[in-house]
């Protein structure tokens, strides 16, 4: 199991609010499953030991059967991602278009590996299945958001930019 | 953005009629061009002549099966005490597609307003969304269009005078292919990881929550407002025989003009090639094959394609299908083996490890194609994928398994050269593969 580190209060009052709102769209509790996974992890970024084990309590069910739903989803983290989190598509569309040499380049650039994170923290890079968005490949997602028609020189461009 | 811009007679646009439209997403807009006139005239007639109308109109499910719609909302059990449910499938993860993004981040409302008329037929009060977790943007602009709906009474406890309270709900997916799978879908809304169930039974029957569920594609359900409003008959003349109405087509690849297009059903793949996406993107790369339905259906080389007219049953007598829509276009010059690799990773990938022939079976068969590519296979690498392949499909609870096997199998035998060639060489031949 990932390393603990969030701390006692993990969702405000707001989202537990939001979430109890939610409910009463669904007959049982463990269908607040993956909201709940979303709203933890847009709160700390990741998911932690504690915060699987706060869910569970939450929604009344084992702390294995929600380790088990975060370690089955892509998108859910068990460890920090970094505060820029790129995912660069490698599917058919994307590689017939440069998909491979965009991830690598990237690679080679941050001196990281998919799945790694930067010693500071900046980015993390993941190779990922088809993002739906195969119109504009080569394609990458920043966090939530899109980035499209890629070239290794329009990626660099991208992430000098960010904030 | 790219979209269907191509001018043509207005019968030939129902979906991405108004895709281009300044503020397409906005209710105004949309109530504008007559919108929520249709689930008027569907809450004005008995849930029965829904249905019936809908079975009338020939629409087939977009998502990839194109089981004829109200044939399916027919299985719904009559006199049963448990609520019934509705699931629009929004997981849209099938490689090369992206038409339903369209749909929900430029008409939203008309995805809304097939759900109201979908309810009302299958006697459903509530219907839950399930998006895949990669679309935020969609989500954002259908939950906007959702909290309006709601603010105009054209959703919740009165929908259009109606009585019939609906409420719909989006349920964010977190990145598993297996969720698009209907099964895995209703597993994955209700809290568990999308392991796909063992049918029968039916989500029909049983479905989520234990309760009768009928589950459609988005593009499926943004029909039915066409369809109340101007009537299943003329919604069947579209089309060509069993294959009726319009259809978005995604095409990606190596083609001048990538984008969604939608045309009546029976189009020539050259007309949407040459016309619509602009033909290839090098002059002097002709085509060499073309994917027509997602990368889960088998291939077709340039012959085929450029023979075939886009509707289920031509793409089926070529030994192909449909699918999803998600047309992908190869140009000559591209290895063969490598795209089969770069396909049966997906799979391997995204296989949710439930049966041991697809859990195994993809990786295995995967490591074999990179073999290939880049060094390291041996002649009888060719036959062990064939054996893995026979030991695959139909062997597993969902399809996932068969998804790989098909394209994996036609690959193999409409390039067979290439295999050959890379076992002859011991990796890719190929000078300069071109892959930018």
């Amino acid at each position: 199991m990932p390393e603990t580190s969030t701390k006692p209060e993990l969702l405000p009052p707001a989202a537990l609010a939001r979430l109890e709102e939610l409910a009463r769209r669904y007959p049982t509790r463990e269908a607040l499953m993956l909201p709940a996974l979303w709203m933890v992890q847009r709160e700390h970024g990741w998911i932690s030991t504690e915060a699987m084990q706060y869910v569970a309590k939450l929604l009344d069910v084992s702390p294995v059967r929600v380790y088990g739903v975060v370690s089955f989803y892509h998108m859910f983290h068990e460890r920090a991602p970094g505060k820029y989190n790129i995912q660069v598509c490698q599917t058919l569309s994307c590689s017939l278009l440069g998909a491979e040499k965009l991830l690598q380049h990237l690679q080679d650039t941050l001196g990281i590996a998919h799945g790694e994170v930067c010693p500071n923290g900046r980015f993390m890079v993941q190779r990922v299945e088809c993002l739906g968005a195969c119109e504009h490949a080569p394609v990458c997602q920043i966090n939530d958001d899109f980035v499209f028609d890629l070239t290794p020189a329009a990626l660099d461009a991208k992430l000098a930019e960010l904030p | 953005m790219t979209s269907g811009t191509k001018e043509s007679p207005a019968v030939q646009r129902i979906l991405s009629l108004h895709f281009d439209t300044p503020e397409s997403e906005r209710l105004a807009t949309y109530t504008a061009s007559g919108g929520y006139s249709a689930c008027r005239r569907a809450f004005a007639r008995p849930p029965e002549d829904v249905t019936e109308e809908v079975k009338k109109s020939g629409l087939r499910g977009r998502g990839g099966a194109g089981f004829p719609a109200g044939v399916k909302w027919g299985f719904i059990p009559k006199n049963t005490e448990r609520p019934m449910y509705l699931c629009i499938n929004a997981d849209e993860s099938e490689p090369g597609t992206f038409k339903d993004r369209y749909i929900m981040e430029r008409d939203p409302h008309m995805l809304l307003e097939g759900i109201l008329i979908t309810c009302w037929a299958i006697r459903s009060h509530d219907a839950y969304i399930y998006i895949r977790g990669e679309f935020e943007d969609a989500r954002r602009v259908l939950q906007a269009a959702i909290d309006e709906a709601y603010a105009a009474g054209h959703l919740g406890a009165n929908p259009c005078g109606s009585g019939w309270r609906i409420d719909v709900t989006i349920h964010r997916g977190a990145g598993a292919y297996i969720c698009g799978e209907e099964t895995g879908l209703l597993e994955s809304l209700e809290g568990k990881k999308g392991y796909p169930r063992i049918k029968p039974p039916f989500p029909a029957v049983v479905g989520l929550f234990q309760s009768p569920t009928i589950i459609n594609n988005v593009e499926t359900i943004a029909c039915v407002p066409w369809i109340l409003e101007h009537g299943g008959e003329a919604y069947a003349r579209i089309g060509v025989g069993k294959s009726t109405g319009t259809k978005l087509w995604c095409i990606s690849g190596h083609v001048a003009r990538p984008g969604v297009y939608e045309t009546p059903l029976g189009v020539p793949f050259r007309t949407l090639l040459e016309e619509y996406a602009g033909g290839m993107r090098h002059p002097d790369r002709p085509l060499k094959a073309v994917i027509p339905g997602g990368s889960s259906v088998p291939v077709l080389t340039a012959s085929e394609a450029l023979g075939v007219n886009m509707d289920y049953e031509s793409l089926g007598q070529l030994g192909t299908m449909l699918g999803s829509a998600g047309v992908m276009v190869i140009e000559e010059g591209t290895c063969m083996v490598w795209a089969l690799a770069v396909i049966t990773r997906f799979y391997a990938e995204e296989s949710c490890g439930q049966c041991t022939p697809c859990r195994e079976g993809t990786s295995w068969v995967n490591d074999i194609m990179w073999r290939l590519e880049r060094g390291g296979a041996t002649p009888e690498d060719i036959a062990l994928v064939h054996n893995l392949c026979d030991n695959m499909i139909g062997k597993t609870i969902c399809v996932l398994a068969d998804a790989m096997v098909m394209p994996a199998k036609s690959f193999m035998k409409k390039f067979k050269p290439e295999f050959d060639a890379h076992i002859a060489a011991g990796r890719c031949p190929l000078p300069q593969p071109v892959r930018d």
